[in-house]
């Protein structure tokens, strides 16, 4: 795992599926070396179609992909070297786990004692020695997620992909896993692109998340910026709970809302917004502290109460 | 787990009308006497020396083997290449497709061979040995086709596409991961297409001619012609072939998967 993080690069990205709506509509993204990059969003929002083209399965109608400025578009899925852990997995049903663990390497015609001790090296240190004789079968579901990373990182690849890896484990599970993989990211400092429609999982595990909307990033932020500053109704809607309230801002600390009156104490947005009040950071006052006519919505932090953009406002 | 009796019942029920008809050929066949008779009046090998020594016999169980030969490997070539292209087709397509191909299996055996005739007599491969293995290829193919189409619906396509992603090419995706994972089906659909080859009478007695009489063929003769006992030796023959193919490939499948799940004891 001495290959160093690679740098990708997408433009103008689009899928087009005959003459429906195009499942991707044009997005642009740079994904740093040694980022944890998460595309978020729910089904059919274009992050699966958008992995599988930068993975190379799926051809884009236009736009390109570029790693380490090298551009991959026209490059077939075998040549690009990612490694790329499935949704399901997909070991190899008939071979051992030493044997998926090798299957990249011999692909690459690496000599024979090097395969054998770069597997039995990535198998220990992934807490699976002494099971490479077993078949995937016989493996519970948290040794078959490491066996499919250990196999998608042993060659050294510089950029992994991650097709919601975790969507098919129970909860207490998936939760160990998360933490693992947060983990082996620090460790091998390799860049990441993870695919998941959990907002959680998305916030806890990834440097910056991408959000998609019908073909389209949202946004692109670190997690608590998207949280604390969405930017558009969707994002708060989609990261975490949000209590909105589509009302106007009248001066620079009063916001009027459905005949009420808000005190805020931000005033950095446009007077056409949505107002996002995240219910952790509402706070119960006695009625005899709030001036009479006045509703208050206290700062907890400095950043609240959110905002949020109405879409299509600026 | 203890079953209830009346399912070994039904099961040993099944199983006597399947096997008894056999249990009464066997020692026909080894009958020391010169019509049909059971039990035989005494025991002698002469049906099975007759087989083997008159040329008839002989050269029939030979063309036989020689048709089923080339048309097993032809009909699995196409049945399996006929499988992936329909599984590439969308749900309708891939159902009528299928349906069409396996079309062989529902027409009764005798149109498809009028049919057959008739072209061959045109084509000039009417009595060739050729004729014989296309039509019986024909016959052969549905049972690939279902046998195949079968393993690959079970198929996950992500193995193939796990394979890309870990550097293989697409024909070594297809030898390392995709072939080994459905030849179960291939085998199966192979076997099929033996038996189906091997015993098939109506094409073939259709597509007779000097030098390509088949066993089926040469029974059926034999029968009409005369009622010789001979062909209770050459049904045991038939009967030998086919389980020892269908038991071989039983046998070595089991096998292959003990060692497997030894593999990781």
């Amino acid at each position: 795992m001495s290959t160093p993080a690679g740098n990708l690069e997408i433009r103008d990205l689009v899928k087009r599926y005959g003459t429906d709506a195009a499942a991707v509509a044009g997005i642009g993204l740079t994904v740093d070396s040694g980022e944890f990059l998460t595309l978020l969003g729910p089904s059919g929002s274009g992050k699966t179609t958008t992995l599988n083209m930068i993975a190379g399965f799926v051809h884009p109608t236009a736009g390109s992909i570029h790693l380490n400025g090298v551009d991959l578009t026209e490059l077939q899925p075998h040549k690009r070297g990612f490694g790329m852990v499935f949704q399901n997995y997909a070991l190899f049903p008939h071979m051992s786990v030493f044997d998926n663990v090798a299957y990249p390497l011999r692909q690459r015609k690496t000599g024979k004692p090097d395969v054998r001790r770069l597997v039995l090296d990535i198998l220990e240190r992934f807490g699976l020695s002494g099971m490479e004789h077993r078949r995937p079968a016989q493996l519970s579901g948290g040794q078959q997620q490491r066996v499919a990373l250990a196999r998608a990182l042993v060659f050294s690849p510089s950029v992994l992909l991650l097709d919601e890896p975790l969507g098919a484990l129970d909860r207490k599970l998936r939760q160990s896993l998360q933490a693992e993989l947060k983990k082996l990211h620090q460790e091998v400092g390799l860049t990441f692109v993870f695919v998941t429609h959990d907002q959680d999982e998305a916030m806890f595990l990834s440097d910056r998340i991408a959000v998609f909307n019908e073909g389209r990033i949202d946004r692109v932020g670190r997690p608590a910026q998207l949280y604390d500053d969405p930017g558009t109704l969707f994002v708060a809607n989609f990261l975490g709970e949000a209590n909105t309230f589509a009302g106007r801002r009248v001066d620079a600390e009063t916001y009027a809302w459905n005949g009420e009156k808000w005190r805020t104490a931000d005033d950095r947005h446009p007077p056409e917004g949505v107002l996002v009040v995240r219910p952790e950071r509402v706070r119960v006052f006695g009625t005899d502290e709030v001036p009479p006519g006045w509703n208050s919505v206290a700062p907890s932090s400095p950043t609240c109460p959110a905002w949020a953009r109405r879409p299509g406002s600026t | 787990m203890k079953q209830p009796p009346y399912l070994y019942i039904a099961v040993w029920a099944v199983a006597g009308f399947l096997t008894v008809p056999t249990l009464f050929l066997v020692p026909m066949s080894l009958s020391g006497g010169s019509t049909f008779q059971f039990p035989p009046p005494s025991w002698s090998l002469q049906w099975y020396r007759n087989l083997v020594e008159s040329s008839e016999w002989r050269d029939a169980v030979l063309v036989s083997l020689q048709v089923a030969a080339f048309a097993t490997p032809l009909a699995v070539v196409i049945g399996t290449c006929a499988a992936f292209g329909l599984m590439r087709l969308g749900r309708r397509l891939r159902i009528a497709g299928a349906a069409a191909l396996s079309a062989p299996l529902v027409i009764p055996n005798i149109l498809i061979a009028l049919a057959i005739y008739g072209t061959f007599l045109r084509l000039g491969l009417s009595g060739t040995l050729l004729g014989l293995v296309l039509g019986q290829t024909a016959l052969a193919i549905p049972f690939v086709l279902i046998a195949v189409l079968a393993r690959l619906q079970g198929y996950d396509r992500s193995y193939t596409t796990a394979a890309l992603s870990l550097g293989a090419s697409p024909a070594t995706a297809f030898r390392t991961v995709t072939f080994p994972l459905i030849l179960p089906g291939i085998v199966a659909g192979a076997v099929f297409a033996f038996v189906a080859s091997f015993d098939e009478l109506v094409i073939a007695l259709l597509l007779q001619g000097p030098g390509n009489v088949t066993l089926p063929v040469q029974m059926f003769n034999a029968v009409v012609e005369a009622a010789d006992p001979t062909i209770s030796a050459a049904s045991t023959v038939l009967v030998v072939v086919v389980s020892a193919v269908v038991l071989a490939v039983q046998i070595g499948w089991t096998r292959r998967s003990e060692q497997r799940s030894g593999d990781g004891a």
